[in-house]
């Protein structure tokens, strides 16, 4: 990419044509999920105002897939809102991670940005300012594509729905997990980020087994990150 | 549940996710971070982001599962051998989604 170790603003009318390249391969990983998310919630039988309603406040593809299920079952609302509360609650991290990267911004601007941080787009920011790539309406435009694609695929599966069945057949369900694991993927770049996955990974599993639910990823999340932290200063000969 | 009550709903679950999203980002901003703080939060996506893959690709259907019918666990491995080495995202995505299919269409 052009803009790389830049902090130049892009150049005028290549705004949104940065941004769509930029979150490219986010979109072409949210339309298919939010394609089985739409099904999955008309199928529910909530209404499709609700189904795209939802994508576009909320915008937690997890939470979203999980209250679908509460919402088949005839989960009560605060059970709904508890759960989704739990599911999400990994946000906060990446809120706290993204804080210092962000730190000449207004709270307006903030504000705006927290509304559409997700998984993703918190994996895509962390590498982009990694790279020095700090354009602030870039960053934010990013952001709009990234859920204009969730919302757009949400409406393809409300359309789509009696064609697509559950969407196991055209594998819509690996669609989350694969952009997990491709994550992931460009986040090891040092032995630690290594100790640091296979901690969280091994604690989330164990979490699962235990019942722990959506607080599990956060827990495993903060002691994985611990554990990479002890082995950073560990290699690099300093007292934790 | 009636279509009120499900819209009402789905307001505070967008209301505690953005309580999730913007607290910290809004507490914190404008405080210096301790230079610890900053290297461990650093960890913060490979180890949540490995949370995430571990359950997703262990427990596909809400239990442990490491058998050789689990396509997803299968099917992950490849894309992520794949994602390491070409760095790429879309590709690993495109590829595991196809071995899923073509299990699946195979009867696997």
């Amino acid at each position: 990419m052009s803009a790389r170790g830049s902090t130049a603003a892009p150049p005028p009318g290549g705004l949104a044509r940065q941004a769509l390249a930029r979150s490219l391969p986010i979109a072409l990983g949210y339309v298919p999920v939010g394609m089985a998310y739409g099904v999955l919630a008309g199928k529910a039988g909530l209404g499709a105002v609700n189904v795209l309603a939802m994508s576009l406040l909320v915008y937690a593809g997890s939470a979203q897939l999980v209250a679908v299920g509460l919402f088949a079952a005839g989960a009560s609302a605060l059970s709904l809102v508890a759960m989704t509360f739990a599911v999400n609650l990994r946000h906060l991290l990446f809120s706290a991670a993204m804080a210092p990267l962000l730190s000449g911004w207004r709270k307006r601007e903030l504000a705006a940005f927290a509304f559409e941080l997700t998984d993703e787009t918190f994996a895509l920011h962390a590498a982009r300012f990694g790279r020095g790539e700090r354009d602030k309406a870039l960053t934010l435009s990013i952001n709009v594509a990234a859920q204009a694609a969730w919302v757009a695929g949400t409406a393809l599966g409300v359309v789509l729905g009696d064609v697509l069945g559950d969407g196991r057949a055209f594998a819509l369900d690996f669609a989350l997990p694969g952009m997990f694991l491709a994550l992931l993927a460009g986040q090891l770049k040092a032995r630690s980020h290594v100790a640091a996955a296979v901690a969280g990974a091994a604690l989330a599993l164990a979490a699962a087994h235990f019942g722990a639910g959506g607080a599990g990823a956060l827990g495993a999340g903060l002691a994985g990150a611990a554990c990479g932290f002890g082995v950073e200063r560990w290699m690099t000969g300093r007292p934790s | 549940m009636d279509d009120r009550t499900a819209f009402l709903t789905i307001a505070a679950m967008a209301a505690v996710t953005y309580a999730t999203r913007s607290g910290p980002l809004l507490f914190l901003a404008g405080r210096t971070l301790p230079p610890a703080a900053i290297r461990f939060l650093a960890h913060v996506p490979a180890a949540v982001l490995a949370a995430l893959s571990a359950v997703a690709l262990l427990r596909p259907e809400g239990r442990f599962d490491a058998g050789p019918g689990n396509l997803i666990l299968w099917a992950g491995l490849i894309a992520f051998a794949l994602a390491l080495r070409t760095r790429g995202f879309f590709g690993p995505v495109a590829l595991g989604m196809a071995l899923v299919a073509a299990g699946r269409w195979l009867g696997m």
